[in-house]
């Protein structure tokens, strides 16, 4: 054994080796070969009549992508990312800003666990709890009835409502850390210069903690971007997701490998974006 | 205690208009504390200072890391409300006015430059914030660059400078603004000595120059010394003397004044009486004592005490000898190497030698007092 541990210490390029082995191995075989099958896929097309794949390299997929439904599906798709990632950022800077600057630490590491907690819950039942609250006879309308008002009912608004609910942590913490890492005397510079709550936020804040909102905007766009489950359940509008999930359930492989390059390729964009904007340096 | 600075020169009237020269206030008083105290909990960081620095001087706050410097600082500052008493600024009581309302700028300890602003941008906050018209401000903006000697480095990000030079920016984002009261935290804390000793001479003319009153707090006694008009010392959350340089030094009122400020011998009870023939507690400074051959004749207005030299500390224009007295106390001499190589000063360890200093450097302090905190600041 010491023996073994004398030998490694002396090639460091083969201690490497083994320590990696196995991580670069899942990377490159089921990671990136799976991406690769996916975007051969998407050269590929469906025999009409007997639904088999045909080894034929073609761009149709591709056209077709360009056909209705599909770019309104696209625009809907990247309007509720948006959205949902704007209103996650409005809600996020005002608790990550209590819980960085004012609360006491103890009060501070129970809003922390407060906000992590909900990830360990199943996303299911997140999405099934909403459906409850959401529902024509569910809780919501129960309560707001007794006023005389309604709830939004299933539809858009539902769906923007359970992505900004079930993405809000990933926006928090990243802003959180943000807000936490700026010096007390640079709020306090600003306020001995002579600017009040609002130009420090303005002037200081918001641009020191910009990076870190849009790293969590990484998050909450692309988490809404790839996903179906809850639009399905509280809508019946197609994202992308679904329509993925359509033509992936009714046997057309490559035109749902061609649909499914579109979030990918969105997603690419947008961490290029993220990368200028410092991003990367505030997760 | 009782020498006067006066104003140097006439201020750039007051932003605001709130602050008049007329009132409460006394006029040439900048700033005035009154019984101010904060206590955090059971903790007491300040337990009532009551202060008045004169329009137009260099005052310092000079004491140890908790003595309270930095929090009375923080309170005339605006970013700590005192827990008790008042702040007055040229007359105006400002106890609990917000910082952006009171007509002083401070210079932070870690400088607090904006780091995703150009050094043009940092400097020109205060004057973008106030509204002055962009033309003027870019005006003024190179002006205070100009003032610290950094002119054509708007551009530049606080990132891309040197401490030194930060440091002055943030002196520019403060100054250019005209306040009537600057205040500066441990500014050159953390700058190496060379850099420390040219910025402390540096701020000292620009400070003259400007003639805007400024509040200067270090626990450096050397800079206390070199550049304040008059300076408090601060202990345990008081003032415990306040006077000019000379004043504090030569006359400390304390035990604790005359450890911190400079090095100090003490020599009390019965060591008092055998050499001085006087009853009480008596500092001499280390380079007010001179070493003589044991048999020196000695004149009539001065003190003598024989001993050995103990141990030499060679410290290049100056040497340190530890003395110990045949009446049973240790004193430091200091001397300058005028004439002496540091072999034949090395080589005094163990001579029998006799100190001689004049009776009127032998400084009675005040027994019986609280701090009873030793400090050696050589």
């Amino acid at each position: 054994m010491r023996r073994l541990a004398a030998w490694l210490h002396r090639r460091p390029r083969t201690r490497l080796g083994l320590l990696l082995a196995g991580p670069i191995a899942w990377l490159v075989v089921i990671y990136l070969g799976s991406l690769a099958i996916l975007f051969l896929n998407a050269f590929l097309s469906r025999d009409a009549f007997s639904g088999a794949t045909v080894y034929q390299p073609t761009l149709d997929n591709f056209a077709r992508l360009l056909e209705d439904p599909y770019p309104g599906i696209t625009i809907r798709t990247l309007g509720m990312a948006a959205v949902v990632t704007l209103t996650c950022a409005v809600l996020a800077l005002p608790i990550a800003f209590f819980m960085a600057r004012v609360a006491s630490p103890r009060l501070r590491n129970t809003m922390v666990v407060a906000v992590i907690v909900p990830l360990w819950a199943s996303y299911l039942i997140k999405v099934y709890s909403w459906r409850l609250i959401l529902a024509e006879e569910g809780i919501l309308n129960e309560v707001l009835g007794a006023v005389g008002l309604r709830g939004p009912g299933f539809g858009d608004v539902a769906v923007w409502l359970v992505f900004t609910y079930l993405w809000l942590p990933y926006m928090i913490l990243p802003v959180y850390a943000g807000l936490d890492r700026i010096p007390d005397s640079l709020l306090e510079a600003s306020a001995d210069l002579g600017g009040r709550s609002w130009m420090t936020f303005r002037r200081v804040v918001l641009p020191l903690v910009l990076p870190a909102v849009v790293a969590g905007s990484i998050f909450t766009f692309s988490l809404t971007l790839g996903d179906y489950i809850a639009p399905a359940q509280v809508s019946t509008t197609i994202f992308i997701g679904n329509a993925i999930y359509a033509q992936f359930g009714a046997g057309n492989l490559p035109l749902a490998a061609a649909l499914s390059l579109v979030p990918l390729g969105i997603v690419v964009l947008y961490l290029l974006v993220a990368r200028r904007l410092g991003a990367f340096e505030a997760l | 205690m009782t020498l006067s600075i006066d104003p140097r020169e006439a201020h750039p009237p007051a932003r605001g208009g709130s602050a008049t020269s007329n009132g409460a206030g006394t006029p040439g008083i900048a700033v005035r504390l009154d019984g101010v105290e904060k206590r955090y909990g059971d903790v007491v960081a300040v337990a009532g200072v009551d202060l008045e620095v004169r329009d137009g001087e260099f005052f310092s706050m000079l004491g140890p890391s908790g003595s309270g410097k930095t929090t009375t600082l923080r309170m005339i500052a605006g970013f700590e409300l005192p827990t008790r008493g008042r702040v007055v600024l040229h007359g105006r009581d400002v106890t609990d006015v917000a910082p952006f309302d009171r007509d002083v700028n401070t210079v932070f300890q870690d400088y607090a430059l904006f780091p995703h602003m150009t050094v043009g941008d940092n400097v020109g906050y205060g004057l973008m914030v106030r509204k002055v018209p962009v033309a003027e401000r870019a005006g003024r903006v190179a002006e205070a660059l100009r003032m610290v000697r950094l002119d054509g480095y708007e551009r530049r990000r606080p990132s891309q400078l040197s401490g030194g030079q930060r440091q002055r920016v943030a002196l520019a984002r403060a100054l250019v603004n005209r306040p009537r009261v600057l205040l500066l935290d441990e500014p050159l804390g953390a700058l190496d000595l060379k850099l420390r000793e040219e910025m402390q001479i540096e701020l000292k003319a620009i400070q003259q120059q400007v003639g805007i009153t400024f509040i200067y707090v270090t626990h450096d006694q050397e800079e206390a010394l070199t550049m304040s008009d008059r300076l408090a010392v601060f202990n345990a959350g008081r003032i415990v003397q306040l006077g000019t340089p000379a004043e504090v030094y030569e006359r400390p009122g304390t035990r604790f004044v005359a450890g911190f400020v400079g090095t100090s011998n003490l020599v009390t009870g019965d060591v008092a009486r055998s050499i001085m023939g006087r009853d009480g507690t008596f500092t001499i400074r280390p380079e007010k004592i001179r070493l003589a051959e044991p048999d020196a004749s000695v004149g009539a207005d001065e003190t003598a005490a024989a001993g050995t030299i103990r141990d030499v500390v060679y410290l290049g224009p100056d040497t340190r000898y530890i003395v110990e007295l045949d009446a049973g106390a240790r004193l430091v001499v200091t001397q300058q190497n005028l004439a002496t190589t540091s072999t034949e000063a090395l080589a005094q360890q163990g001579r029998a030698v006799r100190l001689v200093w004049k009776r009127q450097h032998e400084l009675p302090l005040v027994e019986g007092e609280s701090d009873t905190q030793e400090e050696d600041k050589g």
